[in-house]
């Protein structure tokens, strides 16, 4: 049995190596447009062989002879092999930023109305997470900005939670002045650095 | 005798470093159908919505499988039936959203779109198949691997 087992591989492996180049492989790459417009790009290497795809349906495989080979993948038929895949993609996570009076966990009135558009991006996603990172600008010692931003972080919660959010759908966490979105002088007051970021997957 | 001792200690201390390193919640399923599981450490762990992944998990789908996973660092994938995605690598910082996202797609269909990492690092992100290695620059793509 083991005998017969051991000449079935060396007969599979002889054919192998009668075979020039080997199996040609099928595996390919397709590059699509994003949703905002843009494509991107990916460098594919496939042994000793490289290309670059940069435009909407690039696609990379390898050619009969072994060698990569770029062309334009057709639409339709890339959308029909790929569509479990594609139906399958998780909502594009969403981001918000708002704003804090100085010195304060209070919200300025301008950023009230995006807890409401907050409420709404959650509202859609079966499970959503939520992450609150709360800042504080450069004015002020190390220790009460952290708690200062601590804080920022835990009224945006607070705020969800009230409107129906599950508390433990959010985590929340406080940089204090260490991740400023505008550079400033220490000790300057930089309004868009106070803020809470909001990250919605 | 003690020598020994203390190199059992080390590759206990190392190997406790390692799967809490792997524990790490890296993303969550965000969506499933089908035939599908995650391969975690030996065990076949149901991939059920709201699931959190791990950096060395394996997700697998059967005939009628799909699966879709968010990371922490916004990226996005879904793999289609019949499909063995491994990760192998992830890392990423939520300050300074420097990170490394690497995974090989083994068999089947998979669209990825990149997230926070690729766009602060165009090295930071690496798909492969069994024949092909992709880097990423800031994009949404997909592979098929035979």
């Amino acid at each position: 049995m083991i005998r017969r087992a051991f000449v079935a591989a060396f007969v599979a492996l002889l054919a192998a190596c009668a075979t020039p180049h080997g199996p040609v492989s099928r595996d390919r790459v397709i590059l699509l447009s994003s949703s905002d417009g843009t494509t991107g790009a990916v460098d594919v290497q496939q042994g000793s062989h490289t290309a670059v795809l940069d435009g909407a349906y690039a696609s990379a495989s390898a050619g009969s002879d072994g060698a990569l080979q770029v062309h334009r993948a057709d639409p339709a038929a890339t959308l029909e092999q790929f569509a479990a895949a594609i139906a399958s993609l998780p909502p594009a996570p969403a981001m918000f930023t708002v704003y804090f009076v100085f010195g304060q966990d209070e919200l300025i009135e301008e950023s009230r109305k995006a807890i409401a558009q907050m409420l709404q991006d959650v509202a859609r996603r079966p499970v959503p997470e939520i992450t609150v990172i709360g800042h504080a600008d450069q004015v002020g010692a190390e220790r009460i900005n952290d708690a200062l931003s601590q804080r920022r972080a835990e009224r945006v919660k607070e705020m969800l939670v009230q409107r129906g959010v599950p508390a433990e759908r959010i985590t929340i966490v406080g940089r204090g002045a260490r991740e400023p979105l505008v550079r400033s002088a220490d000790g300057v007051a930089e309004a868009r650095n106070r803020r809470a970021e909001i990250n919605i997957r | 005798m003690p020598q020994r001792l203390t190199f059992l200690f080390f590759i206990a201390f190392f190997v406790t470093a390692a799967s809490a390193a792997s524990a790490a919640e890296i993303g969550r399923i965000k969506s499933t159908r089908g035939d599908a599981h995650i391969q975690r450490d030996g065990q076949r762990v149901s991939a059920a919505l709201d699931t959190a992944v791990r950096a060395t998990d394996t997700v697998v789908t059967g005939v009628d499988g799909a699966v879709g996973i968010t990371f922490i660092d916004n990226s996005r994938v879904s793999s289609g039936p019949n499909s063995v995605l491994v990760l192998n690598r992830y890392s990423f910082d939520q300050g300074t959203h420097a990170g490394t996202f690497d995974a090989t797609l083994t068999r089947g269909t998979l669209a990825v779109v990149s997230g926070r990492m690729a766009k602060q690092s165009p090295e930071a992100m690496t798909v492969r198949t069994p024949t092909m290695v992709l880097g990423v620059r800031g994009t949404e793509f997909l592979v098929y691997a035979e």
